[in-house]
Parts: structure tokens; sequence; C-alpha cells
């Protein structure tokens, strides 16, 4: 490939390299649109909400301080959600794996009597659920309302990614390998530790980032199943402080001569925590990508 | 069964069955292991998936908080007959389906377009730069994604206004009403997932033979010729498949971001079923009428997945089973 395209540039015509220089013009304008909002919520988190407040800030932080920051860092109910939210992501994600693989493994062995009905019983969810109100029912007639598993083990597993993981597998481990495993007196569970497992690495760091990412990113499982606000996870105190407080500052806003500078520190704030609860997620996921193109391929083909 | 068993004798007929029936118990038993470690999994979604699907029946209850699901009193087809018959009914569909088909209108091509764009990025460090920048907004969570949107479009106090009123127009409420309401939900959308989506159609790029490309080439077809010709065609496949999907998912719009951006300005639009759903079931504790309108939801999404899916077969020779 690379090499044609070297040969292409001897060749190329006029046109072509205009059309080149749209592409790369297309190009970097996709990434400049994708990447304002983000830069512009750092900058304003950063710089002085006087600047913000009175449009000045557009690109670059204005009048740098980190006071949005501290009030962030001071408030009790942000570090209790955050605490939270690493809480439920770690277990929610290991329960996850745990039952995703506990599942996909049998799935993507041939010899598995009976696989096809199996799998149809997870598919089957896929496309007919109970809905919301039977799942609350149910959910909190087995005792879990605002109960720290609910958040851990509502929709921890979904099929969908099961079948991406029993794909990886039938497609990297061959029938051969569990034959030579067998002859060496390893059977079938033994041999998910040591055969499947060790070969699974990619598709398990897969998992484990859209999981995590469920997790982190949720608030409608907390939103209807927890009522103790010590439970809540990060997202909810962060729709609390984004989207209901909404009304009030526009109240303030009117009477704003009060009480401005309260009224500017809640306002920065808002871009403060933005970037707060969203870096996590956002420094994890460079690191897993050349495997999560992977998967969302076996997904897309299997799918 | 048993009868047929203790007729025939020693008839080659049931040496056969039992044979069959022998055979089958072995294959049983040499899977034994791989049984016992589904188990878990097969317990897990038949209690947090099967016990609610059969909870389903309270569609057709009016729910008695004392006696339960199980308990409560049949209703037969009430709680359909007044949602069908209710005012909202045909304002919810009307959203649902608007709201939807807009996203997908959108949402679609956006990005094939976008990998079609970055294929072309011939410098693999700035290819790959690109690639994991348009990725980003995928990974910020719903929440985040609605306070930007409205941090940005505040009436008093968000940037888009801001320029509009230093450039002499008026402010326009973006948040609170019903007309734009569509629009920023697809387009943030767009901003949101449409670099995450094209990895499948950059992936199916990559696996296109360069030999094409150079035959080609030798035949004088420029690159924009050479992009309708190999590329589009190449990636159909691909496009067709995730086509059917977005079709058979018109009618489930996701509940989370609708309902963020909801309020009582703009719910003459963003009133969808799956908000709705809630709102009756949650808000209003409706039991069975929420159920029931699930159900409704659930059965449409299975009709529209399947015969989507007959369609596809028929014309183009993809399916997804």
């Amino acid at each position: 490939m690379q090499k044609l395209h070297r040969g292409n540039k001897i060749r190329a015509s006029g046109s072509d390299r205009a059309f080149a220089g749209v592409l790369y013009a297309l190009t970097i304008l996709f990434v400049l649109i994708i990447l304002y909002p983000l830069v512009f919520v750092f900058s304003a988190s950063i710089s002085n909400p006087m600047e913000v407040f009175a449009g000045r800030v557009w690109l670059f932080p204005r009048d740098i301080q980190f006071e949005a920051y501290k009030q962030v860092f001071r408030n009790n109910e942000i570090f209790t959600g955050y605490r939270n939210t690493i809480v439920y992501t770690c277990l929610g994600t290991l329960v996850s794996i745990v039952l995703t693989l506990s599942a996909a493994y049998p799935l993507s062995r041939k010899k598995m009597y009976g696989r096809n009905i199996i799998m149809f019983y997870f598919t089957f969810t896929m496309f007919f659920s109970g809905g919301l109100i039977p799942t609350y029912l149910v959910v909190k007639g087995m005792g879990l309302y605002n109960n720290l598993w609910v958040m851990i083990l509502v929709g921890s597993v979904s099929v969908y990614n099961m079948i991406v993981a029993r794909t990886f597998m039938q497609n990297t481990i061959s029938d051969e390998l569990y034959e030579a495993a067998e002859i060496d007196g390893c059977s079938d569970i033994p041999a998910f530790f040591k055969v499947a497992l060790p070969l699974c690495a990619p598709i398990i760091a897969v998992l484990v980032l859209f999981y995590a990412v469920g997790y982190w990113n949720s608030y409608f499982n907390a939103l209807i199943y927890l009522s103790d606000r010590a439970r809540y996870p990060l997202q909810l105190f962060l729709r609390e402080i984004l989207l209901i407080n909404m009304a009030d500052s526009m109240v303030d806003s009117m009477e704003m001569d009060m009480d401005i500078s309260k009224f500017m520190v809640s306002e920065s704030l808002k871009y403060a925590v933005i970037i707060v609860s969203s870096i996590p997620m956002l420094i994890l996921y460079p690191f897993l990508q050349r495997f999560f193109v992977k998967g969302v391929m076996i997904g897309a083909i299997k799918g | 069964m048993y009868k047929t068993l203790n007729t025939g004798e020693e008839s080659p007929a049931r040496s056969l069955r039992q044979d069959k029936w022998r055979r089958r118990w072995k294959k049983i038993c040499q899977s034994r292991e791989l049984y016992l470690f589904i188990l878990p999994a097969v317990i897990y979604f038949f209690l947090f998936n099967y016990v609610p699907i059969y909870g389903v029946q309270l569609a057709f209850k009016y729910f008695n908080p004392a006696k339960g699901i199980w308990g409560s009193d049949w209703v037969g087809w009430d709680n359909f007959m007044r949602f069908f018959n209710s005012y909202y009914f045909w304002r919810l569909i009307r959203n649902t389906v608007w709201l939807s088909l807009y996203n997908l209108l959108v949402n679609f091509p956006f990005p094939i377009l976008l990998a079609l764009v970055f294929n072309e990025v011939n410098h693999e460090k700035l290819k790959k730069a690109v690639q994991t920048i348009s990725y980003a907004p995928h990974f910020v969570s719903v929440v985040v994604m609605v306070g930007i949107l409205n941090l940005f479009f505040n009436q008093n106090t968000g940037m888009v206004n801001v320029l509009l009123r230093a450039m002499g127009e008026e402010a326009i409420p973006f948040l609170t009403s019903s007309s734009i309401f569509p629009t920023l939900y697809v387009w943030t959308g767009v901003w949101q997932h449409a670099g995450w989506n094209s990895i499948i159609y950059i992936a199916a790029l990559t696996g296109i033979d360069p030999q094409l490309h150079e035959a080609a080439q030798i035949d004088g077809a420029s690159r924009f010729k050479r992009i309708l010709h190999i590329n589009i065609p190449c990636i159909m496949p691909t496009a067709i498949i995730m086509f059917i999907l977005d079709i058979g998912r018109v009618m489930s719009l996701g509940f989370e971001k609708v309902y963020l951006m909801q309020n009582s300005m703009n719910i003459e639009t963003s009133q969808v079923i799956s908000t709705f759903v809630y709102e009756a079931g949650l808000i209003n504790m409706d039991y069975g009428f929420s159920t029931a309108i699930g159900l409704f939801n659930n059965v449409i999404n299975i009709i529209l997945l399947l015969s989507v899916n007959k369609v596809a077969k028929r014309v183009g020779d993809t399916s997804l089973f």
C-alpha cells in the first residue's frame, strides 16, 4: 500500500492533487469541529469566570486560575460520587467480565451439546425484554432497591459483547489446541484457564473498556434504583450540577447584582466538573485503541 | 413416548431410538463441565431477563401493590385500549418515529463519509491522531454531553447566542424550543458518535485488495473515480447490514439523552415512547399501563426487525439471520 502511494505521487495529476487537498481540508475541519467544544470546556474551566461570562474566551483560556477546581475538590458530594463511581465501575466491570466469559467460553466450544439452544436463550433477550416496569419490580422484589449491588448487577452483561467474545475465541483458538490439552489430561474447565484465557487478552481488554465506560457513564439505573444520596454515582450529581440547577441559575442571572460572584463560581464549576468527570475515560481509551478496533470489527461481522 | 417404548419389544426402531438417546446422553455427559461453566450466566439471565419477561403479564393486569405482579387482577386489553385511545398516542408515535428517522438519515451516512475521507489520509501518524480524536466524544457521558449542550446554547450565557447577539441577531431559545429540539438531538449525536461509528467502515476499507486500486490507476482512474467505483462498492455490504440494524431500531429510541434534553417547553416534540413509559410507570406509578406501552413498543420493534431482515434477504443477499 505504502509503495503504491509513493508511486502514485509521481504520476498524480493536477486534479488528483487538488482533490487530495480538499480531502485533507475536510479531515482538518472534522477534527476541529470535534475538538472545539472539548477544548473550549477545558479553557473555560481554567479561565476567570468573568471572562467566560463576558464571552471573551473563545479558544484559549484567559486570566488563568484554578478556583473552579478548588471548588470541585472541596465539594463533598462530588467526592462521594467519584468514590461510588469508582467502586461501581471496578466491581461492575469485574462481574461483567466474569459472566460474559463464563457464557462465551462454552459457547465457543463446538463440542458442547445443545449450544444453539443456549445461544438462543441469550440472544432472545436482545430482542425481547420485560421492559422497564417488570424489571423494576423484579429487581425491587429481590431486595436490591437502594442497594450497592443494584448498580453492579442490573444490566451487567451485554449479549452483544458476549457474542463478540465468543466469536473471538472461536476464531483464535483451534479445536486441535483443546484436543492437545485434553490428551495432556486437561479437561474443559482447566482448559479455559490454561489455554483460552491467556489467548484472550486482547478481547478482555476490549470488554474491560466497553464495560468500564458503560458503568462510568450510566445514570439510568442509579436514577431509578437509588434513593440514598450517599450511594449516588458521579453522573447523578453531575446531572444536578449541570442540568437541574439550570433553572435556578437562570433565576440567579435575573437578580444577578445580588450575588454575582456566587453565580460566576457556580458557572465555572460546571466546566471544571465536566473535565474532572470525563478525564479518566478520555485517558483510558487511547491506550486500548488498537484492541477495540478489532473488537468492533468482530461484533460487526457476527452481530 | 413411553407408550411406544413399551409396545415394540425388540423392534429395530426401538433399539435405534435407544441408540440415539444413548449417544445424546453421552454427548451431554461429555460437555458437563461446559454446562457447569455456563451456569452462572444462565442463572443471571434467568433472574434479570426471564423473570421480568414473565412479568410482562402485568400489561394485562391492574397492578395491586398488596398482591404483587403475580396476584393482581386481570383486566384484559384495558391498558392497551387506554393507550390507543389517549390523545397523546399519535403524538408519541409521531415524535418517536420522526426523531429516529431524522437521526437515522443523518447519523447513518455521516460515519461512511468520515471513513471515506479519513481513508485518503496517507500520513500514518496523522491518520492515527485523527482517528483517536474522532473517538473522544464517544467516551463522554450523556449527562456531560447534554451539559455541554446546555452551556453552549443557553439563551443568556451560551456562546452561540453571544455570537448571534454580537452579529446583531436576536438570541434563539435553542433549549426550550420544540421545533429545534430534534435538530439539536440529531446533530449532537453526529458530533458524539460519527467518529466511533466510522471504525467499522475504516476497517472495511483497509480490507480492500490494493491490487484493485493499482489496476484502476493503470487504467487512468482518478482518485475520486477510485473512491466512487472501488471504495464505495466495497463497503456497501457493511453499510447494508448497519442500515438494517438501524431501521430495526427505529422505534426503540433510547431514553437517556431525550430525557435529559426534555423540559416543559419542548415536550411537544421531545416526549417519546421511552420517556413516556418512564413517566407513566415510575413517576405516576401506573405500572400496568406503563408495562402495556413497553410491550406494545417491543412487539413493534420485533416486527420491524423481522420485516426489514426479510427485505434485505430478498434485495441484497445480506441478512442478520
